[in-house]
């Protein structure tokens, strides 16, 4: 059952990995990755690390995923066919194919190395199932496991990881604001505090000519 | 399955990324790739996670995650900056950070 399962996802996960990288339109990419990101955490299931599957699912595939849609749909997504649209009518597709049978060659190279790094370690415990595991309500990989792991032995690695994220929400903020200020000379007069603290009548026009009375 | 399976998958999917990284120009697209590299990364860490039976794997990968939030909100805002710019949305174009 669990090798079916394994089966199943893996090959999920490496089709959603193969179309991230293979499709045109990055909207079908983004997609793509959801459905890899999903496979991953079945995956995770397998592995017994069922908090980060959980979390897999509900930040990644959920919230970073949406993020990128929204950016996808504001810049649109059509520039990468139309830019290579153009290369090809200009002729020098020739170099962009050499590119990609460079990339290719390297990335073939980096696998293959990666899988003797990996497979040829010598560890015996790569072929075996992993560790014994019971399950229970704080076994392994359990969210209070993982509770307890972050808050004592990695109180440290957690925080560090707050901090990065405000100072990343801080940073996109200053990179994606509106330059040159407002702009609009009919924003700025809707309300201002001169307005909250002048006596009634005295001032504007519209108060003179309508008769405003208290 | 043996560990040995899920550290093939975790090879093949950051050798994609890599791969999508070298060829592909639309910087979204390079930034999906990314996110690949360290899902593929994040794979083999929580499966030795599993191999050794305790969960600094795990942890290690959640930070992982929370990193690559971290560059995603970064390179979108980058992103959203070059389109308001109106430059092209394109890695080879896109020499200078000069604005």
């Amino acid at each position: 059952m669990s090798t079916v399962l394994f089966f199943l996802a893996a090959s999920g996960v490496i089709s959603g990995a193969v179309g991230v990288v293979v499709l045109r339109n990055p909207f079908y990419s983004v997609l793509a990755l959801v459905a890899h990101l999903v496979s991953l955490a079945v995956l995770f299931l397998l592995l017994r690390a069922e908090f980060v599957a959980a979390v897999q699912v509900v930040v990644y595939a959920g919230a970073v995923m949406v993020l990128y849609v929204f950016v996808v749909a504001y810049v649109g997504g059509e520039s990468d066919s139309v830019g290579e649209r153009l290369r090809g009518a200009g002729g020098t597709g020739s170099s962009g194919s050499s590119l990609r049978l460079g990339g290719a060659i390297l990335a073939g190279a980096l696998l293959v190395e990666l899988l003797i790094a990996l497979l040829g370690t010598g560890l015996e415990a790569i072929g075996g199932y992993g560790a014994p595991y019971s399950p229970g309500p704080q076994s392994f990989g359990t969210p209070a496991y993982i509770g307890k792991l972050l808050l004592t032995r990695f109180l440290l690695a957690f925080e560090m990881a707050s901090f990065l994220l405000l100072i990343a929400a801080v940073g996109g903020v200053v990179l994606a604001r509106r330059r040159g200020g407002l702009g609009e000379e009919d924003e700025r007069d809707l309300l201002t505090p001169l307005d909250l603290m002048r006596p009634r009548e005295t001032g504007t026009m519209a108060e003179g000519v309508g008769g405003r009375t208290p | 399955m043996s560990i040995a399976w899920y550290l093939a998958v975790s090879g093949i999917v950051f050798s994609l990324g890599a791969f999508g990284v070298m060829t592909r120009r639309n910087p979204l697209v390079v930034l999906l790739c990314l996110e690949l590299m360290l899902n593929g990364a994040n794979l083999a860490l929580i499966a030795f996670s599993r191999m050794w039976g305790n969960g600094d794997g795990q942890i290690l990968a959640l930070v992982v995650m929370t990193v690559a939030a971290c560059e995603v909100c970064i390179g979108l805002g980058m992103i959203v900056a070059i389109y308001r710019r109106r430059l092209p949305i394109n890695v080879d174009e896109l020499r200078e950070l000069q604005g």
